[in-house]
């Protein structure tokens, strides 16, 4: 399984999210933003946290409009896998492979902590090696991850079953606890909540492990 | 040509910052500030000195990238 992981300048998850795909057995590629394509057989993209662009204009906005992002954009299109986490999220709702957009956190205030989350669906390649309903830990580390949706996107979403996560305990305001949610063909996940930092027990937890190792049993047997 | 672009969360989307700011003033002792609603102000200088096709332009950048419409809205003033 090969994974290429978006490098923007400002980017700062972009290596644990290589060793968290590589632990999993994936090969991994590092590609920098002005790079216009992506690696021959790439099986999913990963746009990491951090602070692209210095979060300049709105979070997100000039990376989605990156040389590259044309090329994830035409990899979704195509059917392929994209994961966003954090500042990946952000993209990935500018570029408008997913719904809604992330605000500014409801207190204002920066989080960097580990929260509880509730897996809601197990009917993804994402998700499909935790259990729904099942709570998992991972850290949050993000001062704008108050995700909004309209109600009727929202009705779309859980008609759908495209929730993957909510919050156990909701920290920055997002609509319905919503974490992380899918796109309509389940192959584009963006959330908020850092897998990848949960993928050693030196991280305090290993609760990510699981996303990992199911995409690439996923991705090596299609 | 001078362009100004103000751009404002749509109405019914939570503002968090404009929030905090009202609850500020209202503890610096100025009352009846029922609402706030911060924005952000763009300023562009254009070659184009066609008004029409400047506002034109502008709007297509607006929807392209100065805006997220999706929890924003955007209002083009052609300064001259």
């Amino acid at each position: 399984m090969r994974a290429a992981v978006i490098v923007f300048p400002g980017s700062n998850c972009d290596r644990d999210m290589a060793v968290a795909f590589e632990r999993a057995g994936a090969d991994v590629t590092m590609v920098w933003h002005k790079d216009d394509h992506l690696p021959d057989g790439t099986d999913i993209v990963a746009v990491p946290g951090g602070f692209s662009f210095g979060d300049y204009l709105r979070c997100g906005a000039i990376a989605a409009k990156s040389p590259i992002s044309r090329s994830l954009i035409a990899h979704a299109g195509r059917g392929g896998y994209v994961l966003g986490v954090c500042n990946g999220f952000q993209v990935l709702t500018e570029t408008g492979l997913l719904p809604g957009a992330l605000m500014r956190n409801a207190d204002l205030k920066f989080l960097c902590k580990p929260v509880h989350l509730r897996v809601e669906t197990a009917d993804s390649a994402f998700t499909s090696g935790y259990a729904a309903g099942q709570e998992i830990t991972v850290p949050v580390a993000h001062h704008d991850g108050n995700y909004q949706i309209d109600d009727a996107t929202l009705d779309l979403l859980r008609a759908e079953d495209r929730i993957a996560f909510t919050y156990a305990d909701n920290p920055n305001g997002s609509t319905a606890d919503i974490a992380g949610v899918l796109s309509s063909n389940r192959r584009v996940l963006g959330m908020m909540p850092h897998p990848e930092r949960a993928v050693d027990p030196a991280h305090g937890g290993t609760d990510g492990v699981a996303m990992f190792r199911s995409l690439t049993d996923t991705l090596v047997a299609a | 040509m001078k362009v100004r672009v103000d751009v404002m969360l749509k109405t019914g989307v939570l503002d968090p910052q404009g929030e905090a700011v009202r609850h500020a003033l209202g503890s610096l002792g100025f009352e009846g500030v029922e609402g706030v609603r911060q924005g952000k102000v763009i300023e562009l200088d254009l070659a184009e000195t066609d008004a029409a096709k400047a506002e034109a332009t502008v709007t297509e950048m607006c929807e392209k990238l100065l805006a997220n419409t999706v929890i924003e809205s955007y209002a083009v003033e052609v300064l001259g």
